[in-house]
């Protein structure tokens, strides 16, 4: 499990680079950001919670179930939105309001 | 490449802006003046155990239940072997921390009398998603605390005996700090990755505890002379199969049992229903052939596993992305579990630094606190800021008295040497993740690691002894490119001096006090008559020196003495 990142995306603010508590993304020559090595991600999703490009991925290894879906989110208020793209395109979304505590 | 010095002064220095860290200089911001530096190795935005966030608060005294029954539970789930004092003090502070963080922006769930809603005995409902980020805010608030972001801590100085200060250095320029304080107090967190992970591969960091947290504290306070307490009550969690997200959420949420392939509860079967047992008893029916194991989520309604979408959302995404990959949630299937490799971690067993009541270590100047210190298991989230908060008014009393030191120059020259040494010349045959992967296949085979069911024998503690004492010799020769490999190295040398030190833990306690935990199979049973006592150590004259100690009650005032 890990992150990729779509460059083609990537405005190079740094917002991601800062918050990895691995300290694992850096910027390329262009400014952008890149993962050092993907298999140290520990997949806490931090670095998505601060791109507001859509262009942090989040999937699942396949030594650990993953098939082709990636995931990413999007902030709207106290609403965080997560986007779950399964391999055939289809979208799936999860809202979740920060003030509701977890119903378990 | 190469650092150079540069000095800092403060009153109190955290090291790891945490649970435990931010939490403890809150509370010398609102009890004092003081200068307060907190130096993180990542951001304390969203560094350490609370990344992802986490799920519920799991130490809460509910209505109903008191500080003495939760002291009672703790006791009990760690076969007796806790420190009462630490365990108490830190249980009379619960609900207060608990109020406080609610204060701060927490969003914890209330019944229509506004009192919180509980999730069994000890856990109360939250949204913990962003936890980090409140706690991050509250720091940034206060003028008297300085945060310094990404500069990773190697070493305490030490002088006469007491610590004085630390050395670290910086991730994104040549910057070794030298930083004096008046009192340190130590908040990073325990260590994962001394054993190899259920994912070796490309999953290598999907592990249950944080894979930053490498033992940095311990292993400081190892090389600087603290003696340490229980590193042998490992930590191994019961996780979800692959993604190891937590199952008490599915397990206590949705009241789920653990059952076997053939569908029959078997928890039961191996005595009561304690933490290291529901491990055990999984570990067991799979080497006797009835694995898997799973958590039956058989009969949840589909509102349910919406719920449990959002709730694994909020502390473990991979485990609902998991989900949606198999294209089937827990409402059709049963969800698998495993256990993880061991971890070291203090805010669940009792391993770490051997503290007195005010979480002074047995160094002077130095405090411990969260899952760095021991004798306190099930701490968890309000148990570490409890302990930050005890901490921290230690240390302010402490301050009033004692002035700032700095070490010789020529210890800070030679301590600069040392570092630059490893920035200096090629890059040898071997690299830090050959070393790293040497010394996880080590403790795994040798040391009770998954590949043997957890089960360890003098006879292989001992290869393993000799190979972590290899590897620490290639280890001081490493080689980095950066300033991120530099860190590397130094997670490197801190998880084998930790692996120096659980060794010798393991091989002292001649019983098996925790099934999986601590199963030594040359002594397979517990013993209360000879093993009611905390295995310690020390490190002297670069050998680990065992000391054993009897137990400490809930009102005695244990000081350190020899
Ligand atoms: C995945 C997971 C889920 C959990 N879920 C729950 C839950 O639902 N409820 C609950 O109550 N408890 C939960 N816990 C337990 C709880 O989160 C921890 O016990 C607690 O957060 C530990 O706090 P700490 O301050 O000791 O460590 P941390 O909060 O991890 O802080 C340690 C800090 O030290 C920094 N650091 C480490 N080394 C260095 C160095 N050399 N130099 C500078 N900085 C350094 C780290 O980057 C980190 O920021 C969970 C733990 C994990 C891992």
């Amino acid at each position: 499990m890990s992150i990729a990142i779509d460059k083609g995306r990537c405005s190079g603010c740094g917002r991601c680079r800062n918050v990895c508590p691995g300290n694992l993304l850096t910027a390329d020559a262009q400014g952008k950001t890149e993962i050092r090595k993907p298999q140290d991600c520990w997949g806490c999703t931090s670095c998505l919670k601060e791109c507001h490009f859509k262009a942090i991925r989040y999937f699942l290894g396949a030594d650990i179930g993953g098939s082709g879906s990636f995931l990413y989110t999007r902030q709207e208020g106290n609403l965080l939105h997560w986007i779950i793209v399964a391999a055939n395109g289809t979208e799936h979304i999860i809202t979740i309001d920060k003030n509701q505590a977890n119903a378990y | 490449m190469k650092l150079a010095a540069q000095k800092l002064e403060t009153d109190i220095l955290i090291i790891g802006g945490g649970t435990a860290g931010c939490f403890a200089a809150l509370t010398i911001a609102e009890q004092a003046n003081a200068k307060v530096l907190i130096v993180e190795k990542a951001n304390i935005k969203r560094s350490g155990c609370l990344a992802a966030g986490v799920n519920a608060l799991n130490a809460y005294i509910v209505p109903g239940q008191t500080p003495e029954s939760y002291l009672e539970y703790v006791k009990n789930d760690a076969e007796g072997l806790v420190r009462e004092d630490l365990v108490y003090s830190l249980a009379l502070r619960l609900n207060q921390v608990t109020a406080k963080v609610e204060q701060l922006g927490l969003v914890i769930q209330k019944d229509e009398a506004g009192q919180y809603v509980a999730r069994g005995n000890r856990n109360i409902k939250i949204n913990g998603e962003n936890i980090k980020p409140i706690l991050a805010d509250a720091v940034s608030r206060h003028d008297t605390i300085t945060v310094l972001n990404r500069v990773n801590m190697i070493d305490y100085m030490v002088k006469d005996g007491q610590v004085i200060g630390a050395y670290g250095f910086s991730l994104d320029s040549e910057i070794f700090y030298v930083i004096s304080a008046k009192a340190v107090i130590c908040a990073t967190g325990g260590a994962a990755g001394l054993y190899r992970p259920n994912n070796p591969g490309f999953s290598r960091h999907k592990m249950w505890y944080s894979p930053f947290n490498t033992g940095a504290g311990y292993a400081m306070g190892i090389r600087a002379g603290a003696e340490m307490t229980t590193f042998e009550m490992r930590f191994i969690a019961l996780r979800c199969k692959d993604t190891i997200a937590p199952t008490g959420t599915i397990a206590q949420g949705v009241g789920a049992q653990q059952i076997n392939s053939l569908g029959r509860e078997y928890e039961k079967q191996y005595g009561n229903p304690k933490t290291s047992n529901r491990l055990y008893s999984t570990v067991r029916e799979n080497q006797l052939g009835r694995g898997p194991c799973y958590l039956n989520t058989a009969g949840i309604t589909p509102q349910q596993e919406d719920e449990l979408f959002k709730a694994y959302l909020n502390m473990a995404p991979a485990q609902t992305l998991r989900w949606f990959e198999d294209g089937k949630g827990p409402a059709s299937m049963p969800v698998e579990i495993e256990g993880t490799e061991p971890y070291i971690v203090g805010g669940h067993t009792a391993s770490g630094y051997w503290i007195d009541r005010s979480r002074a270590t047995t160094l002077p100047g130095l405090y411990a606190a969260g899952d760095v210190a021991g004798g306190s298991p099930q701490k968890y989230v309000t148990g570490c800021f409890a302990e930050g908060e005890i901490a921290a008014l230690s240390a302010l009393t402490y301050i009033a008295a004692v002035a700032n030191q700095w070490p010789d120059d020529e210890a800070v020259t030679c301590k600069l040497a040392a570092i630059n040494a490893h920035l200096e010349g090629s890059v040898g045959v071997y690299t830090i993740e050959n070393i790293e992967e040497a010394m996880q296949k080590v403790m795994d085979v040798y040391a009770g690691g998954i590949t043997s069911g957890y089960a360890y024998n003098s006879s292989g503690l001992k290869v393993a002894q000799g190979r972590i004492e290899q590897l620490l010799a290639l280890a001081r020769g490493l080689r980095a490119q950066n300033l991120s490999e530099l860190m590397s190295l130094y997670e490197v040398l801190d998880r084998l001096g930790v692996c120096q030190v659980l060794l010798e833990h393991l091989a002292a306690r001649r019983e098996t006090r925790w099934h999986s935990f601590q199963e030594n199979a040359d002594y397979p049973d517990k013993d209360d008559h000879k093993w009611l006592k905390y295995v310690n150590s020390r490190l002297v004259d670069g050998r680990v020196q065992v000391i054993l100690r009897d137990l400490v009650g809930r009102d005695e005032h244990y000081e350190h003495r020899d």
